[in-house]
């Protein structure tokens, strides 16, 4: 077992490595001129090494590409699936498992049974991308280690096989008087187009951009990162919140969860003028931006009175911000907010005056011209009959309705009148010498502000430019390594590169050919060697 | 303004299309009379020289956009268009690297197509809604698009690579895959033509039906072979002595203008194999075949690097624009960096594809062959965000 990993030049390696630590033999048997593999230096990983406890099994299975591979591809296709049909969260419904059966029939009712309607929030996807994350730590864990060591711990001298079977190679004939000189022309050469240039009596390795190496792994950190910033988020009390308020404009609000409150100022949406845009032709105007000047409050314990804090818009794209809490433009609509009614004197045929009504905060008593006194004796803002009782479904004025008392200085006893939006009720004010009559309504602005903390933003983000800097550092530079050692008459030269091979052969010849030796390294030339 | 905008869309098609000739002949020329290498150089300058024309061009009509309508990105004309002008830039760069005349005959061509198609779509300035104004409209876009252009690059690398490698060689699998890539090409081909050809005449046919009790009206461009479902003819153009459409679209396309669509896509699918069956006949060879005399004498390995070239300077840009800054600009325009709408979805989606292809490569050595594939398959999930995710699937990004 040992005798394949001991190499000639007497370095034993560990199980599992193909190129000798130590000079770069390639340890398999056989004489074979296929260019070397040259992944992780050919350092055997700790997978490959390690074999025994529940641990290392767990390890060496999300150690493996091939898993990290297929974990990726079930995630993409799983992704896919989900995009059949919309999501729950974009349906205008809050029932599911009535919409998509309705909707989209057969494979509606399928696509739910499945819990493809809510996916990306399931259970087996966070496993998925939670595995991907344990895949990335110990990937990069099980191949950096042994990648560093033998980046730094490189050898100037390798075997004559190691740089003859590399992909890019050269064997040319020099004479034991010229070797020196031409050595030092090569060395010069390489150092000019930015190569670290190490020597050793016949031998020199030239070496650039190994940081580029690093660029894979710092990208896997940077994706870990972001991965551990969303498991935080939604793990830490407080860092995450996820809310919604409508606000009219005037209306003063307590945010759900928090000790802040928040004022609507004034919600305004700004019209495309129709002058402006030289080509659209579409007949409806189009919205060119929604605003809500808002004031943001906190609750005094001790008083309980509410304490100026900020004054702020939200703009869509432009949020309003107070240290962690972010509140943004999302919706815009308007309501009734009040109605002004007409009294109107049966008997004389006149309207007598005119009265406002507050749909959300209704006074009481209404003075009026003429001695006419209006008590509001009931109010139902969202008005339903429970059985034979009048009664209201919520506290928002959908459907208002009144029961007035009206006195006046003619009448021997107040009269009764009632009023409901959208219902005539003639018959029942028949009697009633004083009737009400729907004069206009004010409408208002109400602005739907989404309610954010995210405090697990910043981690999330670092993450991302990690991982950004890693792709760069990665993939627009490239390693490149050169090994040249002059062996009995002959000059061996062998170049390795983890990307962009044309780019490294250029660069050869060019070196080459300052140094007098003017070599070509075209992938039809290496055939010559041997 | 709007003439100059015009103008200079149909001047850099048209110098595409010079670009195009001059690079076809700089490959496939014998230069008899200066010798094969001088005859490809000559032609291969020209060829770039048209090209930078005509990408100068583009970007008068970028710039010309943006002073009329002060962004130049926000429908389906718009970034196709952009993405065209991307692809060639990234060509243009490439190009400069590696001095590949052939990926010119390739690229040019497939430049062209995307004009074209991208002229298909509404061309007015419409103003923009408040979710895109923002500088991230630009920053966003710009960097999706570039990446997008570089992985197309890639993928017609892979495509070179394939048609050099089944070369003539009928039988293996990879030659019928190729050529099935081949027709779909055709399929947008046939599309843009036939648009193009009924809005000469200007042919218009509206048929009313209604969607959840709505009634609606479909305006069709194309004669419609499938109406929609329990549709009535209100007004339509004769087209060989048809007055109705052909059959109706099934009840469960449902959508607003599914059955209009659905027809979009017959068209292109009937005039994709009508082209095809005309060359077949016309040159008794298969598509690749016609091309393979074009690539015949490149040397794979390079060919495989320019399109793992491409592919690596395109997934770092696609990842910032696509992924890193959308998750930014999603964030302060919509309250959450990642919502799961479609276009977000699928943008992970190609992503974790290109990290798949890069694992595949550096960790399993797929190069060749499968690499080619591979890049291939990442344009067709790129065409399927910009195209499918946007005409089909209703989601926040779909303003076109």
């Amino acid at each position: 077992m040992i005798n394949n990993t001991k190499c000639d030049c007497g370095h034993n390696n560990p199980v599992g490595t193909v190129l000798c630590e130590h000079c770069g033999k390639p340890l398999e048997k056989g004489d074979s001129d296929r260019p070397l593999e040259m992944r992780y230096e050919g350092k055997a990983r700790r997978s490959q090494t390690q074999k025994a406890t529940l641990f290392d099994r767990i390890w060496n299975f999300f150690s493996s590409v091939k898993v990290a591979i297929w974990l990726i591809l079930i995630t993409l296709v799983v992704s896919i699936l989900g995009t059949l049909l919309p999501q729950e969260q974009y349906i205008p419904s809050n029932r599911p498992e009535i919409y998509y059966p309705e909707k989209y029939g057969f494979w509606g009712e399928v696509f739910y049974q499945l819990g493809l309607s809510n996916l990306y929030e399931s259970p087996v996807y966070i496993a998925l991308l939670a595995s991907i994350g344990i895949s990335l730590v110990v990937c990069s864990l099980d191949r950096v280690i042994p990648l560093y060591k033998a980046l730094t711990n490189q050898k100037v001298v390798k075997n004559i096989r190691f740089i003859n079977r590399q992909r890019v190679s050269r064997t040319e004939a020099v004479p034991d008087s010229d070797k020196e000189a031409l050595l030092d022309r090569l060395a010069e050469g390489l150092s000019q187009k930015h190569y670290r240039i190490r020597r050793e009596g016949e031998s020199i390795l030239a070496e650039k951009g190994r940081f580029s190496r690093w660029g894979p792994y710092i990208n896997h950190i940077g994706l870990i990162l972001f991965l551990v910033g969303i498991l935080l988020r939604h793990t830490v009390p407080g860092w995450y919140l996820d809310n919604y308020v409508y606000l009219r404009e005037g209306e003063t609000k307590k945010l759900p969860e928090l000790n802040y409150y928040v004022k609507n100022v004034k919600a305004t949406a700004e019209l495309y003028d129709p002058e402006e845009m030289p080509q659209s032709d579409k007949g409806e105007p189009t919205v060119k931006k929604y605003e809500t000047r808002l004031i943001l409050y906190e609750k005094d314990h001790e008083t309980g009175k509410l304490r100026e804090l900020k004054r702020g818009t939200a703009i869509v794209n432009d949020s309003f911000k107070h240290e962690d809490l972010e509140l943004f433009q999302s919706d815009f609509t308007t309501e009734t907010q009040a109605i002004l009614l007409n009294v109107k004197d049966k008997q004389e045929n006149r309207n007598l005056d005119t009265f406002k009504v507050d749909l959300f905060d209704p006074e009481q008593k209404y003075k009026l011209k003429n001695g006419i006194h209006i008590d509001i004796l009931d109010y139902f803002p969202d008005f339903v009959m429970e059985g034979n009782r009048p009664a209201t479904k919520s506290e928002t004025p959908n459907r208002p309705a009144f029961i007035f008392s009206v006195d006046a200085p003619d009448l021997k006893k107040p009269e009764v009148s009632w009023m409901i939006s959208g219902t005539n009720l003639d018959d029942i004010n028949r009697k009633n010498r004083y009737t009400m009559e729907l004069k206009s309504m004010e409408t208002v602005n109400v602005s739907g502000l989404m309610v954010r903390v995210d405090k697990g933003l910043p981690i999330i983000f670092l993450g991302g430019i990690i991982s950004m800097i890693g792709l760069v550092m990665g993939f627009f530079w490239n390693h490149r390594r050169v090994w040249i050692r002059w062996q009995d008459g002959h000059l061996h030269v062998g170049a390795h590169t983890n990307k962009n091979w044309f780019g490294l052969r250029r660069e050869l010849e060019q070196a080459t050919e300052k140094a007098d030796l003017p070599l070509s390294f075209s992938p039809d030339r290496r055939q010559e060697v041997d | 303004m709007v003439q100059v905008m015009e103008y200079a869309l149909l001047g850099a098609f048209v110098f595409y299309l010079f670009s195009t000739i001059a690079f076809v002949t700089a490959v496939t020329g014998k230069g008899s009379r200066v010798g094969k290498k001088a005859h490809t150089r000559l032609w291969g300058n020209w060829g770039i020289v048209l090209t930078i024309i005509g990408v100068a061009l583009h970007l008068v009509f970028i710039v010309t956009r943006v002073l009329l309508g002060g962004h130049f990105t926000s429908n389906m004309f718009e970034f196709t268009a952009f993405l065209c002008f991307t692809i060639v830039a990234v060509f243009i760069v490439i190009f400069f690297i590696y001095r590949s005349v052939t990926l010119g005959a390739f690229v040019m061509p497939v430049a062209m197509l995307m004009v074209a198609y991208a002229a298909v779509f509404p061309k007015d300035v419409e103003p923009l809604i408040p979710a895109l104004q923002s500088y991230w409209l630009h920053v966003h876009v710009t960097t999706v698009a570039v990446g997008e252009g570089a992985l197309a690059i890639g993928f017609v690398a892979g495509l070179i690579y394939l048609v050099r490698w089944v070369g003539m060689d009928r039988n293996s699998k990879s030659a019928v895959w190729l050529e099935v890539i081949m027709v779909t090409i055709l399929m947008v081909a046939g599309f843009v033509i036939t648009f193009f050809t009924f809005s000469i005449p200007d042919y218009q046919a509206t048929i009313q039906h209604s969607v959840e009790g709505q009634p609606l009206v479909q305006e069709y461009d194309l004669p419609p072979i499938v109406g929609p479902h329990n549709g009535k003819v209100v007004q339509m153009d004769p087209f060989f002595g048809m007055n109705s459409p052909l059959f109706e679209a099934p009840s469960w396309m449902k959508g607003e203008e599914a059955a209009r669509k659905f027809n979009s896509v017959l068209w292109s699918v009937l005039s994709g194999l009508v082209l095809y069956a005309l060359l077949r006949l016309l040159l008794r060879k298969r598509v690749y075949e016609l091309l393979y005399p074009m690539v015949k004498n490149l040397d794979l390995e390079k060919v495989d690097e320019i399109s793992y070239r491409a592919i690596a300077i395109g997934f770092p840009i696609f990842t910032l624009g696509g992924l890193i800054f959308a998750m930014i600009w999603a964030h302060e325009a919509w309250g959450r960096f990642w919502g799961w709408d479609p276009k977000e979805t699928w943008a992970l989606i190609t992503w974790l594809y290109y990290s798949g292809y890069l694992h595949f490569r550096l960790s399993r050595g797929w190069h060749g062959l499968r690499s080619s594939w591979l890049a291939v398959g990442g344009f067709v999930v790129i065409m399927i965000n910009l195209v499918a995710i946007n005409l089909v699937f209703a989601g926040l990004h779909s303003y076109a």
